[in-house]
Order: C-alpha cells, then structure tokens, then sequence
C-alpha cells in the first residue's frame, strides 16, 4: 500500500496546522473518522435508502416548501427537496429515523442538491449554508438519538454532496462541442461552501455521489482537500460514481477502472457506484472497483430500473437477493439503496449483509501487480 | 526489495485506464499535437482549424500512442485558451479521450488552466527546481491535488543537468522534496534527464547518450517507484534532413535506454527504424557514436550516413498446373496452399462470373471443400491446411473491393482478419462496428421484439442475424443464406458521414442479391404473426441456392484467457474452423472475462472457445464459465490449450455452468467436430455423451483422491531426500552475480533445438527424426519441416528475433523448505528467499518426499553452496513480422514463426545451461554432451521453471525477475497472471549438486499450504488459487 494514502486512523481531534514538513500534509480526521475506520474492517456498514422517495410519501404543498423561512421566494419551491431541512425538519428527521431503525450505520443528509450552482434555478444560492448547515444538524440530532441508546452500534451522518446539474467536460450544445456550461473553479467554489456548511453542521463523513461527471468530482475532492488542509483535520471521504448505460461506462464516458484511477489521488474511506443501474447490472462494475481499488468498496443502487412512470418495482426481497450475490463474492464494505429503495429495502438488505463478511481491503492480486 | 513491491504501478487514466507496471513495454507518447514540434500543427492551430488539429491527435492515437503529449507553447497564440479549447474538444471524441493526456507546458499557468480540463489522471510535463524550491513544491503540490502525476525535469537554480553528476544530483533532490515534504506518491514523478544531441562535433557532447543511459539507471535503482521518459528526437538534432541516419539513431538509442530503464518518452513512430533492421554496419557506426566507444566515431558515421543502400530477394518455381482451367487452378491452388497467382486466377474468375460473390460461392468453396474433405480423411495435415486457408483469405481480400462500392475515403486501414469479413466492407467495418454494438445492445421497442421471434432459428430455421454490417451499410436484420434483409420504420443506421440515400442504399443491396423487405414500427408492435408471415413468404419466393457460405455455419468466438499471452494452438483452431465454414472472431491474447461476455453477446455467437497454457489461466476459465451462467448464456463453451485438461474440465467448469455445455477440446483437428456436434442436429445425443463421460471423471476423480495415499507435511519433511554433503560436490561459480547475455547470436542456438515439440505444435505425431520417414505423417513433417528450416535461415540471416537472456549465481542454503540466497559470500545478510514445494504423496520405502530445497546444503551444514536463475526470450521483435503476415493474410506463416521462436527460447535455455555448466558456474569445465544426450537431460544438475511440475507456484516468478534485472536486461515481462512476455520465453533456477533431478510435485495437502503461505507472507485463499491444480482438496 501507498505510503502517502490511508493516513492514520488516529482519533485526534486537535487542530494540527499544516507541517510543511515530513511527509508531506495529511492532517488527522477529526470527529468519529476513526471509529468509522474500524467498524469498516469489522463489518458491512449499511447506508441508508431514497430520500425523495420516502419524501414523495408525503403530499405535500409549496407552502410546506416554503415555510416561514422562504415565504418570499420569487420562484415556485415545490420540488426543491433539500429546503424541507429547514421548513419540515420533522418530515426529514422522521425519515432518518425509519432507515436508522431499519438498521442503517450510515444516514444521508438531505442535501442532494445543496450547491449554489443547483439552487440557482430556485434563485436561492444564498441559502445554500442554511440548507446545508440544518441538514447536518437534524441528522446528527437523530444520529446521536439511537447512538446514545445502542453505543454498540454507532451511527454516522454522510453529508450527501451531488453531482449539481451542470458538467464541467461535457458540452451542453451539440453544436459546439468546446463548450461548457461550468467551469472547475465554478465549481471547486461552490463545492467548497457546502462541504464548509456541512461540516458545521455536525457530519462525521463526506459523500461525494451519483458522479456522472468526474471531472466535477475531482473539483469536488479538490476543494473539500483544500478545506480540510485549512481547518487541519479531515473527514473521511466517500466518493460513489454512477454508471449510466449497458455499456458500463459513466455518464462522461469512463470506464469503472478509469473512474477509479481518476479519484484515487485523495486518500477515500471508500469508493463505489450508486444509482442509474439496479443491483444485478451494478455486479461486474463492482467486481472491477473489488480488484483494483485500494479502498473500500460501495454501492447503493436503485430498486431496479424505473418502469414505463417512473416508479421502481423491485421489493426489497428481490432487491436484497440481487445483493446478495455480491455479499457473497465479498465486493462490497458498505451497502444501501438509492432511488426508489424504502426502510423496508434497508432493512433487507442490512439482514442480508450481517451474514457476510466485508470485503477485505488490501488484496493479494494487487500486492502481486505492485511487485513486479 | 520491500521499498519497491509496496509502492503500486503508476496508473493513469483518459475513459479507459493505463497502468504502468516495472515491468511493462514501453510507453509510447503521441507528439505530434506539440506546436513546438510539429509546424504543421502549429498552422492549424494558428488559422484555428481545430477540426483538422482534432485529426492529427486521431492518427496519433490510431498510430498507437499510448498518452497524448499537448503543448500550445507559442509567442504568436494564446497558449492558455488555445489548450483549454483543444482540451475541451478533444473530450468530445470518445476514440482520441481514451488514452491519457499529458499537458505540456513551461508557464504555470497553461497547465494549472489544462488540469482544470481533464476528468482522467494525466501528466504535467514539467515542473522542476529552476526557479527554486519554494514554487516547485506549490506547484507539486496542487499537481497532486488536481489529481495527476508528474515530469520533472533534470533543472534547478543553477540551470539543466548536463552531466551524469548533474542529472543524478538534481534527480535525487527532486525526488527527496516531492516524496517527503509534498507527499508526492512516488511512483507518479516521472523523471526527465535531459536527452541532448550526440555527434555535433564537440567533444563535450560525445557522452551526452551515455550520461542520459547511465542517469536512468541511477534513477531507477536509487529512486524507489520513479519513472524516466524522454524526448528522442533530440538526440539525432545534428542529422536533420538524413532521416535514414535519424531512425536508425532513434531506435538504437532507445533500444538502449529502454535496456538502462527508460519506461516512457516522446517519440514519432515514423521516424523509428526497426532496431533488428538496422543494417549491420549503420548500426555499429550509431551505436559507436551514441556509446562514444571510438574518438572518431562522429566522422565515421557521417561519412558512412551516405553510402548504404537496401536489398533485394529471389524466388523459382514449377510452373505445369498453369495450364489448367481457371477453377482447378484455383482448387490447386487451394489443395496445394500457393498464393503465388491467386489475385491474377480470382481476377479471372471474377470477369467470368456474374457477380464476384459466385467467384466465392463456387469456384472458392468447392476448393475448401475438397481441402476439409483430405483434411477429415487424414489426407491433409493441419500445416497444409492453415496454408490453403491463407489462399482462401487472399482470394477474399482481393474480391472484397468489388463486392462493396468504389472509392472509399482514404486512411481506412483494411488489415486481415476482419470478423464478419464476408459481407462487410474492410474500410467501413471498424467504424460501423462499434455503432452497431451500441445499437445491438439498445434496440427499439420495435426491433426487440422481432428479434426475440427470428432468434435461434425460430423462423423456418432460418439463422437471422441483426445489426450486420453488409458493405458500408447496417442492416436491421439479415438471413445471409437467403440474403433478405429487413428493414423497421425504414430508418437507416448510417454513420452521419455516409450520405447515401435509401434508393442508393436499396439498389446497391439488390446489386449484391439482397432482397430488402421493410416493416414500420406499427406493424411489428402491433401484428407480429402478420410480420413473420410476411417473411416467410418472401423467403419462399427468393429461395436461393443452397450452397453454404463461409461463416455460414456459426460464429465462434475464441479468446486467450486474461493473464495469458500464448495463442498458437488458437489461432490454429481458429483457421481450422474458418475453412470449414464458420465464422470466427478472434479477440486474440489477455482479453478479459467481460470482454469475452460482452462481444459474444453484442456478436451473438453461437459458440465460445478459451484457451490458456499457464495454470492461473485454468481459474479463469472456471471464472468465465461462472460469469457465463451467472448472465444466462446457453452456447457451448470450449476448452482449450496445454494447462487444460478433460479432468479439469469436467470437474472444475462443466458443473459451474449448467445452462449450456462446458467441453474440452485435446487438439485443433478436433475442433470442427465438436463444433458440429454441438450446433448440429446430433447435439442432443453429443451432449449427452460428454455429460455421462464428465461425471463418471469426476467419480473416477474423488475416487482416486480417495484412494490415494497422503503423508502430512511433517512426515514427508522427515522423509526428505537425504544427500551426504561435501565439501567437493559444491562447486564455487566463476562468476557469482548476475550475467548477461544480451542480443545472443540466433545462429548459436540451432544446433540445440528439440524439434520434437515443434511437430507437436503442427499436430503430426512422432518422435524428430524418425517423423520424416513415418508411413503416415511423413510426408507433412518433411514439408513442414523444409518450410522451417527456410524460415529459420531468414530469421537468422535478417534477425528477425533478438534473443536476450540472464543469469544470476548466488551464494544459497537451504533452510528447512525455504533456499536463502545471500548477497555475497559472508552469508550474513538475505538477498532473497526461494520457496519449495515438497511432495506429500506415500512413497514406497527408500523412495524420499522431495523438495527442490533438498538440493542445496543445509545452512547446519556449514557448507558454501550457490543456487542460480536464469530468464531468456527469443521472441524479441516479433511482432513486426507477425504484422506484416497478418496483413498479408499469411496465418500459416504466422503460426510458424511464433512455434520456431517458441523452439529457439528452449533451445536458448539448453544453450545457456550448458555455458554455465562449462563456464559461469563452471562445475562442468570439460562436459561433451550431444544435442540428443541434452534433450535427454544427461547433464549434471537441473533448471526447473516456476509455474511447471516441480515448482508450480509462479508466484515465485517476479522476484526470480527482480534477482535477475530480467525486465530491464531482457526486455521480457510478466502479464497479471505471471505469464511470461515475449511468450517465446524460459525462466528457471539451476540446482548443481550432482544428485539434483527432475520430479513433479503432485498433489499436497492443506497443512503444506498454510505452511507455505506464512513463509510466503501471502493468504491462504490466494496460494490456494495459484495452485489449485496441486490441491488434494477442495
């Protein structure tokens, strides 16, 4: 293994400045970073399920969007998640509390498109902290709820980072093919302000997910590294990819192996796919990330693929028997659900993996290629 | 040793990933999208034609460039925007972006702006210490958080290395800077050590080649994980405009610094001689000059640049059968596998005939016929037959051009072997092919469904192909036997830059004899009964002649397994099953399970064959047949190639893959009937057959486990091999350490071939020579034999192959299982540990468990013993020839060169073995040993080689590799499953002790391989899949 990835695992939260020094700067975690690390050599950490589907569950009207907070908005709200943290923050933490219930070690934040970039269709870029900042804080609350009542089983928060709706090496005009509609250094900065805000706000881990892009990802890593370096402690990181078609390529045309390489520089809790395929069509990209990444391996995938509305049809049985197939060739350390998966998936799926044991991190095959 | 294996490869990535291994080939960088380096590029850039600049980084990619070097460094033109603007539409082209990017550039700001655009890891080219410690470590370190590796130049404060002192000094600084205070990883630096002209006429340049040969040296023994790299061109800067001198330069020094370590650099694959064809004399006078071995060798080498010249060949023959009618000259042609007047007898047929198609179904098949006809008959021999079907190929190349339309656009690169090369246009293929499999894999609702009722012959029998390629266009769906293509919605699957219109596209159909029949959308989605009668009816009303086409009977799909390198006995399968009218795609050497799964599906073939030769290959074969059933596949699997086995088979992959049926396949010649069986009408009672016949194996197989009887590891410890030790019978070597032998004379190494083994290959059975006078075969074999020797002289006489080895003698003891190689003569410190396998079988009494470790005295002895390695290859280069058959259609000279050069890599090994019985180690000063005595293994001592019966573990071969420096000596390599590169290599150990002697392991047992695995330091699971086939359990 890399000297200069993996750092320590101490449990130090002190403000260590930048060295400048030996070895390099790679200040230690801060928060529960390392007791993460070790609950996932021990065991398959479950993450948790759909937020929108759970939040499509509840008929709800712009003025629920709205609340107090943003009554005077100038466009309509309905739709924009991430703002229910602040004006329904009992429909969200209700949720958490479905997925911790269900067995999940790990919940998402409610801030899937908290960036000022996403939030600028809504013209509320300058909520974007406050967003952040109370998505954090209610899942932390609920975390530290069943924490404090199961301290066997700790249970972490991720802050959910999208992948916002622009890409940074794709043009949006056939036409003109040179063109992009956001620039790194757009996105580095927005990027930056959420994560800012969702460290704030109490979160034990970074989730930088459903990466279509890598490009924007690796602008994502950038900043979130160069945050860290100024605050002098890090989090641990996740990052999860998303493949888009059959061909099993990511959106922006890279292979599962090229993906990984490509987010490989910053040293990662665990790296992974979610979304876009179901469980069964996830297999063969995890069996690629399983032999090469000297990371841990994720996946929160879809309940299969929408139906002809829009809607996912896979129970949690069929979902949890797919899975289990890459329990059982050892490909995964963490695994939830994504679209359209329920409390009940969670629970399936976390029955299913406490059988298993988790993918083993360093691998013989890998140790072989490094030595020749 | 640890500070090497436990930093990684260097990997970067475009859409697809690059990884760089100690011991992969070289690195090749496009550069020809650098304005500093291409004028022409520069004009592009300048008038803003970034559409043709976008072509020049295509060809860079087709030409082979592994990275594409981009640098926009000049005074008239915005550099920072013309890179971001190139950058961002080179990721627009899928075929140019997969490959990494290295951004070049020497203003900061240029490259932080190029960083910014790329979503792969790729490379800055370059940072260094000029202007101070300070900038170089911010730079390096935003490097590595945008996520990329890094060239680092041979400069700092005081200005560019120019000396080796220089270049190791600044070297080391860097690298000591970026690894501890940056945290660089370092096997992403990547040095530069300044390549400067040699042969300028001043004395101060004369070492410049040597100093940049001996610094990259330094760096890769001193600088754990760094790389070197290079740009080449420079060195020749003084021969501008003699290009002869220049390519020659080119490639010699290459030839070398990839020799000293160089692993990546900079260079135009069309100013690049083949080393092996430098002439002989060009090729001293650079070498003097790059090497500065003589004062005067500048002058020479200017004088000489303009006197050489090329040479020419000769050839006789009789010339009788010419008489003949055109369609037995073609049948003899055929029969007799002369490709000589092929072009001009298929021109004749062709004006005859009223489409050049009939030349193919009549005259072409009816030869063929006659040759699988001998073939089965045991008439003909395999080496006669891959001969007729390199005419066969030749006829076809030359009739294809008339069977699609004229004048198609130029740069297409019609190389052979084209699957599906019967209807489809060469030119057009490559590009069409992958639309169609983007197509094939998401088809419309429409299409979907007809295709799911014409699949597998649900239609009258009719074999119905979708999204074929026919000529230049794409067919929906095509019955090739009856040449009916079907049309949905009338829509046209074409490439945007193809034109043609319906009506064109319909008439040049019909031109071909395809009759088009077109449905819409609505017609297919709501009546599909009506569809498929409608069909049916123009089948009827078409009914074509019979007569088969090849690649009418099946689409085989064969594929060496991932990790294996060795593709003879494929390929012979391949053209075997061609000339009996199957269609085969080849997906050559190393391909990886989802790739195999993914063509046979995109292809939809009806049959998939695998082989390997190395045993890891056995557990990826078991891991595709998994796969296979895993995705619901039902074709035949084949399995083949010289680890294989019928046991193996039937006990390891036919249970894993239920669905369909696993069968092994002992040689070529049997091939055809397997095949037949399995897609014919007999299936049924075949597969029956082989199911019956696997289990009872597998019975038989428990039963003999069963039966047989162990000893536990303690036992057959206290049962070792017992050698009174003496002093006298351990030689002390001549020469300890390593030995080279690099660039061996071929001509040395004929004498020792076993030629034995090279019949084998050809399928004739028979011990050399008596198989020249055999009743049956003989006749073949002399032929066979003849055409071998005939190559042989021309391999020699115009070095085709380079033949390259190493040696290592070290002083060693055993202890216990283990054998300590130290590194010198104290015996103090461990070089490195050897470790050996000891047999667990119950031997009758007085007969001893062996362990190659018994062959070596005990470190308790006391005694000085020595142990040695050795790697050699003679396939170096083969690949130029190997691609000039392949375009010339010629698999029968192909299959040929890579058996002889198979034959000179063992013949090489004997060679050597036998120089160091009589020289290096010298413990045989006086040995006189026949090449019959040497192929009986009369010599004292042995060389085992990893990965075979005494020691099965290949594990053990990359640090044999390492010991040996055999990468950068040899130029070999190792794949992921350890196979050897070049595949015409050896490797072994060499055991001197007078009583050492050849045995096979057998089967162990699990207390051995735990064992064994805490020595190795390795897991338990992952010793037990490199040895799975040496288990005695499951």
């Amino acid at each position: 293994m890399s000297a200069t990835t993996n750092g320590s695992a101490e449990n130090s939260i002190g403000k260590t400045p930048p060295s400048g020094g030996q070895g390099g700067y790679s200040p230690p975690f801060g928060g529960r970073g390392g007791l993460l690390e070790q609950a996932i050599k021990e065991r398959i950490l479950v993450l948790d399920g759909a937020m929108g589907t759970m939040i499509q569950g509840h008929t709800l009207t712009e003025e629920d969007f709205r609340g107090e907070y943003f009554k005077d908005a100038k466009k309509p709200l309905k739709g924009n998640n991430d703002l229910l943290s602040i004006t329904r923050p009992d429909i969200i933490k209700d949720i958490h509390r479905q997925y911790y219930e269900a067995g999940a070690d790990i919940a998402e934040t409610n801030t899937f498109s908290g960036t000022t970039i996403a939030q600028a269709d809504y013209g509320l870029e300058a909520a974007v902290y406050d967003i952040n900042y109370q998505s954090a804080k209610i899942a932390r609350e609920v975390a530290d709820e069943f924490t404090s009542k199961e301290p066997n089983k700790p249970r972490f928060v991720a802050g959910s980072i999208g992948p916002t709706n622009r890409t940074a090496s794709l043009s949006p005009d056939v036409n003109d093919p040179g063109f992009r509609g956001v620039t790194f250094d757009e996105l580095r900065i927005a990027y930056r302000e959420q994560a800012q805000a969702l460290i704030d706000g109490g979160v034990d881990i970074l989730l930088v997910e459903t990466v279509f892009d890598t490009l924007n990802a690796k602008a994502a890593l950038f900043a979130i590294d160069e945050l860290f370096e100024e605050l002098g402690y890090r989090l641990p990181i996740m990052v999860s990819g998303t493949i888009t078609d059959a061909s099993g390529r990511t959106l922006s045309g890279q292979t599962a192996e090229a993906f990984l390489i490509s987010v490989s520089h910053i040293p990662l809790l665990s790296v992974g796919f979610n979304c876009a395929l179901g469980a069964s069509q996830l297999r063969p990209h995890l069996q690629v990330l399983a032999k090469n990444s000297r990371f841990a391996v994720s996946a929160h995938p879809n309940a299969g693929l929408p139906n002809e509305f829009g809607e996912y049809d896979e129970t949690p049985k069929m979902m949890a028997t797919q899975i289990e197939e890459f329990l059982k060739e050892n490909l995964v350390n963490v695994i939830g659900g994504c679209c359209g998966t329920t409390p009940p998936h969670i629970k399936a799926i976390a029955d299913v993996a406490a059988k298993y044991k988790p993918r083993q991190i360093s691998d013989f095959r890998h140790q072989i290629s490094e030595a020749l | 040793m640890s500070d090497i294996s436990n930093i990684p490869p260097l990997q970067l990535s475009g859409l697809e990933p690059l990884t760089i291994f100690p011991g992969s080939n070289f690195i090749n960088v496009g550069e020809r999208t650098n304005v500093t380096g291409s004028r022409m590029f520069l004009r592009l850039i300048k008038e803003d034609k970034f559409d043709e600049a976008l072509a020049v980084a295509r060809d860079q990619v087709e030409g082979g460039a592994q990275v594409l070097d981009v640098n926009m460094d000049e005074g008239m033109i915005d550099g920072k925007e013309a890179m971001v603007k190139f950058l961002n539409l080179l990721a627009a082209e899928p075929d140019i972006s997969r490959i990494p990017i290295m951004i070049d550039s020497s203003k900061w700001e240029i490259i932080e702006a190029g960083l910014q655009c790329v979503q792969g890891k790729s490379v800055v080219n370059s940072i260094s210490l000029k202007e101070g410690e300070a900038q170089f470590i911010d730079h390096a370190r935003k490097i590595k958080r945008y996520g990329a590796a890094t060239v680092v130049m041979a400069f700092d404060e005081d200005g560019q290395a120019d000396s080796y002192e220089r270049r190791i000094e600044i070297c080391k600084r860097s690298y000591d800077v970026l690894v501890d205070k940056v945290g660089f990883p370092p096997q992403d630096i990547i040095f530069d050590p300044n390549i400067f002209p040699v042969a300028t006429g001043m004395e101060e340049h004369n070492n410049n080649a040597l100093d940049f040969f001996r610094a990259t040296k330094w760096i890769k023994e001193n600088l754990p994980g760094a790389k070197v790299s290079g740009g080449v061109s420079n060195v020749s800067f003084s021969f501008r405009g003699n290009d002869p001198v220049r390519e020659a330069m080119h490639s010699a020094f290459l030839y070398h610094a990839i020799q000293h370590g160089m692993d990546m650099g900079i260079v135009n694959p069309t100013m690049l001689e083949v080393y092996d064809e430098i002439p002989k004399e060009l090729l001293v006078k650079v070498e003097d000059v790059l090497l500065n071995r003589n004062e005067n060798a500048t002058e020479a080498l200017l004088e000489f640049a303009q006197t050489f010249v090329g040479t020419t060949k000769e050839r006789v023959e009789d010339l009788a059968w010419r008489d003949a009618p055109v369609e037995e000259r073609l049948s003899h042609a055929l029969v007799k596998g002369l490709t000589d007047y092929i072009e001009v007898d298929v021109e004749e047929a062709r004006l005859k005939a009223e489409k050049p198609l009939h030349v193919i179904e009549g005259p072409l098949m009816a030869g063929m016929n006659i040759v699988g006809d001998l073939f089965g008959a045991g008439k003909m021999f395999l080496p006669q037959v891959v001969k007729s079907a390199r005419v066969m190929k030749k006829a076809v190349a030359y009739l294809l051009p008339y069977m699609s339309p004229p004048d198609p656009p130029k740069g297409g690169d019609s190389e052979s072997e084209r699957p599906g090369y019967m209807t489809a246009d060469p030119v057009y293929y490559e590009k069409i092919k992958e639309y169609v499999k983007k197509h094939r894999s998401n088809p419309t609702a429409a299409e979907d469904a007809l295709w799911q009722s014409l699949r597998d012959k649900q239609l009258g029998g009719h074999k119905f192909r979708r999204q074929h390629i026919i000529g230049k266009y794409i067919a929906d769906f095509v019955c090739l036997q009856e040449k009916l293509v079907i049309e949905i919605d009338g829509l046209i699957h074409q490439l945007p830059d193809v034109h043609d219109n319906d009506i064109a596209r319909e008439r040049w159909l019909k031109e071909q004899g395809f009759e088009v029949i077109r449905f819409t959308n609505e017609e297919v989605l709501g009546d599909i009964d009506e569809v498929r009668y409608k069909i049916q009816r123009k089948i009827k009303a078409t009914d074509s002649s019979p007569s088969g086409r090849s690649g009418g009977a099946g689409k085989v799909l064969l594929a060496t397994v991932k990790g294996d390198v060795h593709d003879i006995g494929k390929n012979i399968v391949g053209v075997v099953l061609a000339c009996n009218n199957y269609e085969v795609i080849d997906l050559g050497v190393m391909v990886p399970a989802e790739k195999i799964l993914r063509e046979a599906k995109a292809q939809n073939v009806d049959v998939i064959g695998l082989s390997g030769l190395i045993t890891p290959s056995l557990d990826e074969m078991v891991h595709l047949a998994k796969e296979m059933e895993h995705d619901g596949f039902d074709i035949p699997l084949l399995i083949g190639g010289a680890t294989t086995s019928r046991v193996h088979t039937a006990v390891k992959i036919e249970e894993k893959y239920k669905r369909g049926q696993a069968v092994h396949v002992l040689d070529a010649s049997r091939a055809v009937t397997v095949v037949e069986s399995l897609l014919g009408s007999r299936k049924e009672a075949f597969v029956a057959n082989i199911k019956e016949e696997y289990a009872n194996m597998r019975e038989m197989h428990a039963r003999k486990r069963a039966d047989k009887e162990v000893v536990t590891l303690a036992e057959a410890r206290a049962n070792k091999f017992q050698i009174e030790w003496k002093a006298e019978d351990l030689a002390k070597p001549n020469k300890l350490g390593i030995t080279e032998f690099k660039d061996f004379p071929l001509s040395e190494l004929i004498e020792y071939i076993d030629w034995t083994p090279f019949f084998q290959t050809w399928e004739l059975a028979g011990r050399y020579p008596k198989i020249l006078e055999d009743e049956v075969v003989g006749e073949a074999a002399t032929k066979v034999f003849a055409d071998a020797q005939t190559m042989l002289k021309k391999i020699v006489s115009e070095k085709w192959l380079t033949a390259s080895g190493v040696v290592g003698i070290w002083p060693a003891n055993a202890n216990g299982d283990d054998l300590e190689l130290y590194t010198d003569e104290s015996r103090k410190a461990v070089l490195s540990t050897v470790h050996s396998l000891r047999q667990q079988s119950k031997k009758a009494s007085n007969v001893a468990n062996l362990a190659l470790s018994d062959f070596v005295a005990p470190k308790e002895t006391g005694l000085q013993d020595y142990m040695g390695g050795f790697a050699v290859t003679a396939g170096l280069g083969i690949e130029t020839k190997l691609e000039e058959f392949a375009k010339d259609h010629d698999d029968y000279s192909s299959i040929m060169l890579k058996a002889l050069a198979d034959r000179l890599a063992e013949a090489f090994a004997e060679k050597l073995h036998s120089i160091v019985r009589k020289e290096t180690w010298g413990y045989e000063p006086n040995e006189t040993l026949s090449n019959e005595e040497l192929i009986r293994e009369k010599y004292r001592g042995i060389r085992p080689a990893p990965g075979y019966p005494a020691c099965p573990d290949h594990t053990e071969k990359p640090e044999l590799f390492r010991l040996l420096s055999a990468n950068s000596i040899t130029g070999m390599s190792l794949t992921e499953s350890l196979a050897m590169m070049p595949a015409a290599s050896v490797s072994g150990f060499y055991f001197a002790h007078p009583q050492s002697k050849y045995f096979g392991l057998g089967k162990i047992e699990k207390d051995q391989v735990e064992d064994y695995a805490v020595r190795k330091g390795m897991e338990v699971r992952e010793i037990e899949k490199w040895l799975s086939s040496n288990l005695n359990y499951d």
